[in-house]
């Protein structure tokens, strides 16, 4: 019906956070690279790149289910723009949002955030084939 | 189907990306992480028709998985020209500025 609106408005409110941390990351790098921290520790994977991942699983996510629902004809291009409420069938909806579209959305970030403890302990080792000096 | 479709899409776009994108510059991860997001969003769909149909989810009318493998391919049509669009608007090699910008 419109389970897709959960993880779309989860990618709003996700690219709004990225942005701001974004800005952020880019003001402490200056200030770190000013007081001589050294380049590689600055150049590690920010978060605001790792939360560019879920965005993007959001945003096309979202799109490619959005598709499905105009396909199934769920959602219309004119005013109220969803089936369901033009039907009366409001109560329906709210309750699939609530059970489909959490689950969805839920799972996406639950994916992501095995993506991002994976890649976190990667960066903490070493790399293969470099020899560290003693 | 559109379900089975969106995560064969996935892999083979996962590894494109792994072989021959691993820098994203071509934005073969983003396409592969669009296709993720959409197989996982499908997946908890086909979770909870699971538990509302039981044993006559595995068993769909031929009309039914025939209109799911067509909904299946325009989404990965539908993906494919976002992912042109975007490769496009960022443009990394500098291609689409070179060829605008020609006199």
């Amino acid at each position: 019906m419109a389970c897709f609106i959960v993880p779309g408005t989860e990618a709003v409110v996700t690219t709004i956070v990225t942005k701001v941390l974004k800005k952020k990351e880019q003001e402490q790098a200056k200030e770190a690279l000013k007081e001589g921290v050294a380049l590689d520790e600055v150049k590690k994977t920010p978060f605001s790149h790792k939360l560019s991942w879920l965005n993007t699983m959001l945003w096309g996510g979202s799109a490619l289910l959005a598709f499905e629902h105009v396909w199934h004809g769920e959602v219309m291009p004119w005013f109220p723009f969803l089936t369901a409420i033009n039907n009366g069938e409001v109560m329906e909806m709210l309750s699939e949002m609530s059970t489909v579209g959490v689950s969805m959305a839920v799972l996406i970030t639950l994916v992501w955030g095995a993506m991002v403890a994976v890649s976190s302990a990667l960066s903490k080792r070493p790399v293969k084939g470099i020899e560290t000096e003693k | 189907m559109t379900l089975l479709i969106a995560v064969f899409a996935a892999v083979i776009s996962t590894v494109i990306w792994y072989v021959k994108d691993s820098h994203n510059q071509m934005k073969v991860g983003t396409l592969a992480l669009m296709f993720w997001g959409a197989s996982l969003m499908w997946l908890c769909d086909a979770v909870f028709e699971f538990a509302e149909l039981k044993e006559k989810f595995f068993h769909p009318a031929a009309a039914e998985v025939f209109n799911d493998f067509f909904l299946g391919i325009s989404v990965v049509a539908v993906a494919l020209v976002i992912w042109l669009v975007l490769l496009l608007i960022k443009d990394p090699r500098g291609v689409v500025r070179q060829a605008l910008t020609k006199k």
